[in-house]
C-alpha cells in the first residue's frame, strides 16, 4: 500500500452543518445522478438545501464564504440516512478543496461504508462535543480541525476530544487498505473453497 | 442457545476474517441497475480487471427509464447516455441483462424474485439501499455504494461487519384495511429512523407468518428506512412455494437439496437475538407520513404531533418538518388536499398491490378528483403483462389514472415523473425527503396503495376503510 493511501492525521478548517437526518436526497439530489463519471459532481453539493436557505434569505454554510476551503465536515444525527449512493461522499470530496474527513454524532450504515471505500474517516464524537467544535467553528472559520484517526481524537483551537471510529475501519485508514479491492481479490484460493460448499452457488447444478 | 438465519448466512458465506478485522463476505448474488454501476465498471477497465463471477450478477435498468414511452432513444440525453453505457458493460463481461427489449424489464428488486432469482439462504448485494427487500425470502441482503459494487464484480467478495440482530415480532391479527405497508411504516414510527443502525431486523410473529411474499416484501423493502441495512424474514412454505417453478428455481434432484438447505438456514427456535421487540396488530391502523422522514407519521386518524412529543434534540427536525410540510401541530391529517397520486415503487409496485386497489373500485364508477394527476406504474414488464391479461389496464384507466410502463418512476427524481412545485402527493412509495419526488419544495405522504387510490378519489388525504367501506372485521369472524 502506497504511503499516499494512509489515512493518520488529518487536518484543516471546518465547516459545519447543522440538522439531524440529512439523507443523501438533500447532499445530492438525484437528478445529479443522471451520470456515468463522478467528474463536476462536487458543486452541486446541498444544492437543494442551498437554494431554499437562499430564497428564505438565509445562506447555507456550503455558500458561506469564510468556509470556502474546508476540508473537514461537522454534522450531527444519522448523517447520510436513506439511499446508498456513493455519489453522496463523492460529491463532498469533491467539493472546493475536497472534504477529507467528517465528524458527527452518527452516521447511517450505508454512508459510512461507501466512506470507509474512499478513504474518508467519518468518525463520532458524543453531542456536546460536536456542539462545542460547531460554535467553535462558527465563531473562528479560520481555527484548524483535525481528527486524529491513529489517537481516535478530535481537535479543535486548543481544545480537543475523545472521538470513536470502529477497530476495522481505523486499521484500514492507518494502513491506508481502505481500497478493498486487491485484498480481496488475493484469497482466490478461499473464495472459490467458500463457494464451492454453497449449494446453489453454481445455479444448483 | 441456537443460532439466528443472520449469523448461519454470514458465517457460510466468510471467505476470512481481514486484517482490520472485517470479514471477507462472498456474494452469492449481486443486481446490478444503470445508475450505480457505470463508474464501478470503468474503475474494473482502470485497473485492468475482470468480472470474477458474471453467472452471478444480473441487471436490469429502472431508475431512470421513462414511463410514458420506453422507445429509444430517451429524449433525456444523459438517461441515454447511462442506459448504453448499460448496455455495454453487460455486452462486454457477459451478465444477463433483464432488458425492455426482452419483456422482462423491471425495477431490480421486483425483477430478482420475479426470476426465482432471490432464494433463501444466500448473501445479496446490489447498488440500491432497498436491496434489502429480498430478505423477504430468508436471504440477507445489503445495498451498497459503487466501489463495493466494483469490489463485488472483481471478486465476488466484500468487507464487512457482523450486524446484530434485533427480532421484531407482530403479533395478533391485523384488522381490514390495513396493509403490510402499515406494518413497516409502524414499525419505523416506533423505533426511529436511526433504531436500526447498526442491526439487521428479523421480522416474525403470526402477522408476519400469515403474509404472502409481496407483502413480506413491502416490510422487508423499507428495513433501510428504520436504519437497518438489512431485514428478512425466516423461509417457510409460503416462500417454497412463490419460487417454485420460476426461471432460475432449483428444479427436479436440485429442488428437495434446495429445500433442505433453506430449511438448514432458518433461525433455530431458541436463537439468540440481540435484542427482541414484541408489538400488537390490532394497534395497527393504516399510517399516513407528514413529514420528511419515514419515521415522522400517525394513523389516518390522528393528528401532527405537538413539539412537546420529541425529544429536545429532535425538536429542529420536527420544526423544520412543520415548516417544510406546511403543517401545523394538532392538524388532523385526513382531509390534507392532494395533488398527485402515485401507484408504484418497488415497496408497492407488484401485482398484489394494483390487485388490491382494483378490487376496492371495479364496478363502483369512482373517479379520480379533477385536481388529481394519478399514475400507476407496475414495478416490471412482466406484473404489466398480467394487469393487461386480467383487464385491470382498463379499470384503472376508466377511473381516471395514467397507466405506464414499468419503472421506478416518481418514487425519485431520475426520470421524467416528478412532482412540480409545492404539490402534495400520495405516495406507495418509500421516503417523504426533502425534494425525494422530483421538485425541490414537493411535499410526499407515505401510505399504502389502497389509501393511494382513495386519496386519489377523494382529492384528500381519507380514511380508505371508510371511502371503500370495508368491513370492520374479516369475514367469518
Amino acid at each position: 500500500m502506497s504511503d499516499d493511501a494512509k489515512r493518520i492525521r488529518i487536518s484543516g478548517r471546518a465547516i459545519p452543518v447543522r440538522g439531524n437526518d440529512i439523507d443523501t436526497d438533500r447532499i445530492i439530489p438525484a437528478r445529479f445522478l443522471r451520470c456515468v463519471t463522478f467528474d463536476g459532481i462536487g458543486e452541486h453539493s446541498f444544492e437543494d438545501d442551498r437554494l431554499q436557505i437562499a430564497e428564505k434569505g438565509g445562506t447555507h454554510s456550503f455558500d458561506k464564504p469564510e468556509f470556502a476551503g474546508a476540508e473537514v465536515l461537522v454534522v450531527n444525527k444519522n448523517f447520510g440516512c436513506g439511499s446508498s449512493r456513493e455519489h453522496a461522499p463523492q460529491a463532498i470530496m469533491r467539493w472546493g478543496k475536497g472534504i477529507k474527513a467528517i465528524i458527527g454524532e452518527s452516521f447511517a450504515e450505508i454512508f459510512f461504508g461507501n466512506c470507509v471505500s474512499l478513504g474518508i474517516p467519518a468518525v463520532t464524537a458524543d453531542s456536546k462535543t460536536i456542539g462545542r467544535i460547531m460554535a467553535a467553528v462558527e465563531a473562528d472559520p479560520s481555527i484548524e480541525v483535525a481528527v486524529d484517526v491513529e489517537k481516535r481524537t478530535v481537535s479543535w483551537g486548543s481544545e480537543s476530544a475523545d472521538c470513536e471510529l470502529p477497530d476495522g475501519p481505523r486499521m484500514q485508514f492507518m494502513e491506508g487498505r481502505w481500497d478493498s479491492t486487491l485484498e480481496l481479490l488475493s484469497a482466490k484460493d478461499a473464495i472459490a473453497a467458500t463457494a464451492s460448499k454453497l449449494p446453489y452457488f453454481n445455479h444448483w447444478q | 442457545m441456537g443460532r439466528n438465519l443472520f449469523d448461519k448466512v454470514f458465517d457460510l458465506h466468510t471467505v476470512r476474517q481481514l486484517p482490520s478485522g472485517q470479514y471477507q463476505i462472498l456474494m452469492g448474488l449481486q443486481l446490478i441497475h444503470e445508475v450505480t454501476s457505470p463508474q464501478a465498471f470503468a474503475a474494473l477497465r482502470e485497473r485492468g480487471l475482470g468480472v470474477a463471477h458474471p453467472e452471478r450478477n444480473f441487471a436490469t435498468a429502472d431508475h431512470i427509464i421513462p414511463t410514458a414511452s420506453q422507445a429509444r432513444p430517451f429524449a433525456d440525453g444523459l438517461a441515454e447516455e447511462m442506459m448504453q453505457a448499460l448496455e455495454r458493460n453487460v455486452a462486454e463481461y457477459g451478465i444477463e441483462y433483464f432488458s425492455p427489449e426482452s419483456g422482462t424489464q423491471g425495477i431490480v428488486h421486483i425483477v430478482g424474485p420475479e426470476m426465482g432469482l432471490t432464494q433463501p439462504g444466500m448473501t445479496m448485494c446490489c447498488g440500491d439501499s432497498h436491496t434489502s427487500t429480498h430478505g423477504a425470502f430468508g436471504a440477507i441482503a445489503f445495498g451498497i455504494g459503487t466501489s463495493q459494487v466494483r469490489d463485488v464484480l472483481a471478486t465476488q467478495c466484500m468487507s464487512m461487519g457482523r450486524a446484530k440482530v434485533r427480532r421484531i415480532e407482530v403479533n395478533g391479527r391485523l384488522r381490514p384495511g390495513v396493509y403490510a405497508k402499515d406494518v413497516i411504516l409502524y414499525i419505523i414510527q416506533q423505533l426511529g429512523v436511526k433504531g436500526g443502525v447498526g442491526y439487521a431486523y428479523e421480522y416474525a410473529g403470526d402477522v408476519i407468518e400469515a403474509m404472502t411474499m409481496e407483502e413480506r416484501m413491502t416490510v422487508c423493502n423499507m428495513s433501510i428506512e428504520g436504519g437497518a441495512r438489512c431485514g428478512y424474514i425466516n423461509p417457510d412454505q409460503t416462500t417454497y412455494d412463490y419460487i417454485k417453478g420460476r426461471k432460475y428455481a432449483p428444479k427436479g434432484a436440485a429442488w428437495d437439496r434446495a429445500v433442505a438447505y433453506w430449511e438448514s438456514v432458518r433461525s433455530d427456535p431458541d436463537a439468540a437475538f440481540d435484542d427482541v421487540v414484541k408489538y400488537d396488530a390490532a394497534d395497527i391502523e393504516p399510517v399516513v407520513t407528514w413529514g420528511i422522514t419515514p419515521g415522522q407519521s400517525t394513523s389516518v386518524n390522528g393528528a401532527i404531533p405537538s413539539l412537546e412529543a420529541f425529544d429536545a434534540t429532535e425538536q429542529e427536525l420536527i420544526r423544520e418538518a412543520y415548516d417544510y410540510m406546511s403543517f401545523a401541530p394538532g392538524q388532523p391529517v385526513r382531509g390534507t388536499k392532494i395533488d398527485v397520486a402515485f401507484l408504484g415503487s418497488c415497496t408497492n409496485g407488484r401485482l398484489s398491490d394494483f390487485a388490491e386497489v382494483v378490487r376496492h373500485i371495479e364496478g363502483r364508477g369512482f373517479k379520480v378528483a379533477p385536481t388529481v394527476r394519478a399514475i400507476a406504474v407496475p414495478g416490471s414488464m412482466k406484473v404489466r403483462e398480467e394487469i393487461l391479461k386480467l383487464g385491470w389496464d382498463a379499470i384503472l384507466r376508466e377511473a381516471g389514472f395514467e397507466f405506464r410502463d414499468a419503472g421506478c418512476s416518481m418514487c425519485l427524481a431520475m426520470n421524467p415523473d416528478k412532482l412540480k412545485g409545492r404539490e402534495v402527493c400520495a405516495s406507495s412509495s418509500n421516503r417523504n425527503f426533502k425534494g425525494r419526488q422530483g421538485s425541490p419544495t414537493g411535499r410526499t405522504l407515505l401510505m399504502s396503495p389502497v389509501m393511494v387510490a382513495a386519496a386519489a378519489f377523494a382529492g384528500e388525504v381519507t380514511d380508505a376503510r371508510e371511502f371503500f367501506e370495508i368491513a370492520a372485521e374479516p369475514a367469518g369472524v
